[in-house]
């Protein structure tokens, strides 16, 4: 018993000693290093986007970008494949649910266009203010989640989740390729003009990239939420 | 600066506390609760840092759908819990 309650507490030790060196070595950096130099000098005249993060994220890691969200895309096909053989009959309920509470109800009615609009917002605004189109992505899905948790009932169309979805992610691989005919490179965003800076309509391609990334995400959590959702209870 | 040191500092202390109780509690709609207050105080931290990119997305994630989650889950066991039991101990398919 007594060597149970050590071992975590020794471990516990050996990872704060590390982490307590780590934060006595650390000296904050004079100046921006190379790279960090070339993108908070560089970024408003190459992309013509205000929030130099997402202008990285898009464009000049554009790439890893696409990697991130086709590990997500993977991720809820192969959620969606496995809990397919235990799902629901059509018609029926996952289980017999128990009603959710008339506040649960009537603050999701309230709430979920709020949260959905706000999701939009963030994606759309993505190259203007902090966030984008993981974060709006997250945001759209949990208002769908509060849906399913104020009625276990509610359907979504798999079909019109699955179509958002690919239709996305194909429209944000011909952008890519688009780049390439037209600008410098894969997910250049110089295939549209740049427009003035800090304007909605501005930073060339990023927001329409964004928005694309923004409904992938969000239709991917939300197909994860689903088949989750529907899923029979054991019995 | 030195306001913004320490409240990074209560900040960081209020963190490690909802950690503390997610980890000892005895009821799991406080621990999920606690788990998401940690996400949400990290979050205001990153703002702190000056993140606020990654402060949205771990306020959105870590503290919005990863808390619902949970309470959906948590539904579900309880309504299975309230089936009847016989026909809840066959086993699964």
């Amino acid at each position: 018993m007594t060597t149970r309650t050590a071992i975590p507490l020794v471990l516990l030790a050996l990872l704060g000693t590390a982490f307590f060196t780590l934060f006595a070595g650390y000296v904050p950096d004079a100046e921006l290093n190379r790279t960090a130099a070339y993108y908070a000098n560089q970024t408003v005249a190459e992309t013509g986007a205000q929030n130099v993060v997402t202008a990285i994220i898009v464009t000049y890691r554009g790439l890893d970008t696409l990697g991130e969200v086709t590990v997500l895309f993977l991720t809820a096909a192969i959620v969606g494949l496995v809990l397919a053989h235990s799902k629901a009959p059509k018609g029926r309920s996952g289980s017999g649910f128990l009603p959710s509470g008339e506040l649960l109800t009537t603050g999701t009615r309230m709430l979920v266009p709020v949260i959905l609009l706000f999701g939009a917002y963030v994606f759309v605004n993505g190259h203007l203010t902090p966030g984008g189109g993981f974060q709006g992505g997250a945001i759209v899905a949990s208002g769908l989640l509060l849906m399913l948790l104020a009625d276990p009932a509610e359907r979504f169309s798999h079909g019109l989740i699955s179509r958002i979805e690919s239709s996305a992610g194909l429209t944000y691989v011909i952008l890519g390729l688009l780049g390439m005919i037209l600008a410098g490179g894969f997910l250049d965003n110089r295939i549209l003009p740049l427009g003035t800076f800090g304007s909605i309509l501005s930073a060339g391609a990023i927001p329409l990239i964004y928005i694309l990334i923004g409904l992938k995400v969000g239709a991917e959590f939300s197909s994860i939420l689903t088949s989750l959702e529907e899923t029979e209870d054991a019995e | 600066m030195t306001f913004l040191t320490l409240m990074a500092a209560v900040l960081a202390l209020a963190t490690l506390g909802a950690a503390l109780i997610a980890l000892l509690t005895r009821s799991t709609v406080v621990a999920v609760l606690a788990a998401g207050l940690v996400s949400l105080f990290a979050s205001v931290l990153f703002l702190i840092l000056a993140a606020p990119d990654v402060a949205m997305t771990e306020a959105a994630i870590g503290s919005g759908l990863t808390t619902f989650l949970f309470f959906f889950v948590l539904g579900r066991l309880r309504r299975e819990g309230a089936k009847p039991q016989g026909t809840k101990m066959e086993g699964s398919k």
